[in-house]
């Protein structure tokens, strides 16, 4: 998980930023960027617009780092004004992704009916012979396991807003249950939901990419 | 508890948020069900893999532009 990533504590980072220590801000600037920049996309319709989002996050940090009061992690503080920022944006532009509650089409199963028994069926619920999940192997070679995060990246820019949101910040951001639920203002119910059907649905690009050969994702039998 | 149950508790289980009942079925179908063991094992290699992504930066223009606010707010402050 990319967590914090080899940068000096928060307690460091914040002093060396109020002492103008522009290294310091060039590193938490490459460090951050690129997961707020994915994050931003969630509430705003377009990559300018996300990338407007997040330059205005740091110019409000660059303004307020004398205000930040170490009450959350110093990444927290700045996520949360990119959040704030970035809804507001997405309000005027009319795409705003509530959380409150969860929409009919995030509910309900995240794996192909179709690959479980039928009820009344011996074995209902579960795995159809042939559509259990095969043991898969992901490329140790350098320039496959690149492949393979491409096709993640991409699926994950292929994801519903709320969905996507989700995930980057659990998956790729690596942040836990707790944060993400306060960030975006969710019950951790429905925090899971979003997360698993997010998951679920990168895991059957995996499984369609590994198997895409022998075909046996796309449902063998079903033709 | 059935495959179809079992492939939706799958995060919960991973963030401990099952409850003691729900989690010892879960553990028991695991151990008796060979294709819920590999969607589980899947699940993790995706959340790894998701893991490692290392986002697309924001363009080199804004990079300067904020750089170069850092240190003009400083200057001025």
């Amino acid at each position: 998980m990319a967590g914090p990533r080899e940068l000096p504590s928060d307690e460091v980072l914040v002093q060396r930023l109020r002492a103008g220590d522009e290294e310091t801000f060039a590193l938490v600037l490459d460090s951050w960027s690129g997961g707020m920049l994915r994050l931003a996309m969630s509430f705003v319709s377009t990559k300018d617009s996300a990338e407007e989002a997040v330059q205005d996050t740091w110019l409000a940090v660059i303004r307020g780092i004398d205000n930040f009061e170490g009450r959350a992690s110093l990444k927290t503080w700045v996520y949360r004004i990119l959040v704030n920022t970035a809804k507001a944006r997405g309000t005027k532009e009319s795409r705003t992704v509530p959380f409150a509650s969860l929409l009919p089409e995030e509910e309900g199963p995240t794996v192909d009916a179709e690959r479980f028994r039928a009820p009344g069926e011996q074995y209902a619920g579960h795995w159809v012979a042939g559509q259990e999940p095969r043991p898969w192997h992901i490329p140790e070679d350098h320039v496959l396991r690149g492949e393979v995060r491409e096709l993640i990246a991409e699926a994950i820019d292929e994801l519903p807003p709320r969905l996507r949101t989700v995930v980057t910040l659990r998956d790729v951001a690596g942040y836990g249950s707790e944060e993400v639920c306060s960030l975006l203002e969710i019950s951790p119910g429905n925090q899971r939901v979003l997360l698993h059907r997010g998951r679920a649905l990168l895991r059957r690009k995996l499984e369609s990419y590994l198997f895409g050969a022998q075909g046996v994702a796309g449902g063998r039998g079903r033709a | 508890m059935n495959c179809n149950d079992f492939v939706e508790l799958v995060t919960e289980f991973l963030d401990g948020a099952l409850s003691e009942g729900d989690e010892r079925r879960f553990i028991e179908h695991l151990a008796e069900c060979s294709g819920c063991e590999t969607y589980l094992d899947q699940f993790r290699q995706t959340i790894a893999t998701t893991g490692e992504l290392t986002p697309d930066g924001i363009s080199s223009d804004a990079r300067q532009h904020l750089l170069s606010a850092f240190r003009d707010w400083q200057r001025d402050a």
